[in-house]
């Protein structure tokens, strides 16, 4: 991919990240923090879909942005034909990674598996 | 003009007809030979007009010849005599001793280029990034076949890059540039400079090629916008601004 669509990926992703996270925090506001985090209301949150697929896109916004950023910062750090290549395939592996752990536990919890 | 004595070895005797002096401090290292650098002190006395790469040469020509320093046209024209002088990148023909405002100067070979002896670096990366970029005007045509003879520009055009026409090549930004300190493959702001002076002329047709070469890995993306290299630069280029005006382009704001 070209690096100027990976860096628009990049900024996009974390423009978008911004509103989302906004809105996810302005919804945890409409509790009080310690409410918002009872076992009940944790799990009632997983319940509703639309702060569930919330949730599901901010995940992969950020990680999407936070392993490029890495992959950015590790480029950076040291330079190689075979270190750049695993850095760069490290990253993504690691993100999907992260995105599927994180997936199967929004999806479990909104369908009650826990 | 000022004259020197030595605070290493045998005093020189000396006759400072001048009334200020300075402690000289010259970074010292052959990396063929030495395992560290280490630094030669000379008492130089100045006038409020005489210059650090002046204070050097004065150096070399009373004390000590063996100190390695590249100058050439001691007018801020060539590039040739880019250093850190208390610890900023700057020319030693363009700094005067009186402007540092200090009893002490320190000066050492530039960031970021490998060290060939003393205050000399190699250029060989910088001319190779200036290269990569195609600094010149890329057409099919050429004026000798226009009905002109020449391409003409307005004002206006010329405006738009004469600005970056005047890099001198001395690498003092790749020296300043954060990103030049880790990333060995990074192009670097003085290309990137070069790249946005001919993507800016009006006379050139090679923008796209520019465009692609810069738009990799190791390209304008790792440009984080500290802007230290604009704030070095002896000519008023301003790579900086240069930078963000590319990525215009690249992120399609500019055409
Ligand atoms: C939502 C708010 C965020 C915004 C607006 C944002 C914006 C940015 C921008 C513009 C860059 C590029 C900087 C540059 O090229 O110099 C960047 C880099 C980076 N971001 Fe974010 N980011 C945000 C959140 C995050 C989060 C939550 C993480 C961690 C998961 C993260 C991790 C990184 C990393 C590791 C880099 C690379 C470091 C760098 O290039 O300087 N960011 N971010
Ligand atoms: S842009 Fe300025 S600092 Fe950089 S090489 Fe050209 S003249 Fe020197
Ligand atoms: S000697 Fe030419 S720029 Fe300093």
């Amino acid at each position: 991919m070209k690096e100027s669509t990976i860096m628009k990926i990049h900024y996009g992703t974390a423009l978008a990240s911004v509103g989302l996270v906004a809105v996810h925090i302005l919804m945890r506001l409409t509790t009080g923090f310690a409410d918002s985090l009872e076992y009940e209301n944790v799990l009632a949150n997983y319940r509703s879909v639309p702060y569930v697929v919330m949730l599901e896109l901010i995940l992969i916004l950020l990680s999407v942005h936070g392993f490029n950023g890495l992959r950015v910062i590790l480029l950076e750090l040291k330079q190689g034909r075979v270190y750049e290549k695993a850095v760069s395939y490290g990253c993504v592996v690691a993100m999907i990674g992260l995105i599927g752990y994180g997936s199967r536990t929004i999806i479990m919890t909104n369908m009650g598996m826990v | 003009m000022a004259q020197v004595s030595s605070t290493v070895g045998e005093q020189v005797p000396t006759l400072l007809s001048a009334s200020k002096s300075i402690l000289l401090r010259i970074s010292k290292f052959n990396p063929e030979l030495d395992e560290s650098s280490k630094f030669m002190e000379f008492t130089v006395s100045y006038e409020k007009w005489t210059t650090v790469l002046e204070a050097i040469l004065d150096v070399k020509k009373h004390f000590d010849h063996s100190v390695a320093v590249r100058y050439s046209c001691r007018q801020a024209t060539c590039g040739s005599c880019g250093m850190l002088i208390n610890g900023k990148p700057r020319l030693a023909c363009f700094t005067k001793i009186s402007e540092l405002d200090s009893d002490v100067v320190t000066v050492e070979p530039m960031n970021n280029f490998p060290v060939i002896r003393d205050l000399t670096v190699g250029f060989e990366k910088l001319f190779d990034t200036h290269q990569k970029i195609k600094p010149y005007v890329i057409r099919d045509d050429t004026e000798l076949e226009s009905d002109q003879r020449e391409f003409l520009q307005s004002p206006k055009e010329v405006e738009q890059y004469i600005q970056f026409a005047n890099c001198i090549k001395c690498g003092l930004c790749n020296s300043a540039c954060p990103t030049m300190a880790t990333d060995s493959s990074f192009v670097g702001p003085q290309a990137l400079a070069q790249a946005y002076r001919y993507v800016a002329d009006s006379r050139d047709k090679g923008k796209d090629t520019r465009l692609n070469i810069i738009d990799e890995s190791h390209g304008i993306w790792r440009c984080h916008f500290a802007g230290s290299c604009s704030q070095v630069c002896p000519k008023g280029v301003d790579p900086a601004m240069g930078i963000q005006f590319l990525r215009g382009y690249l992120l399609g704001f500019r055409n």
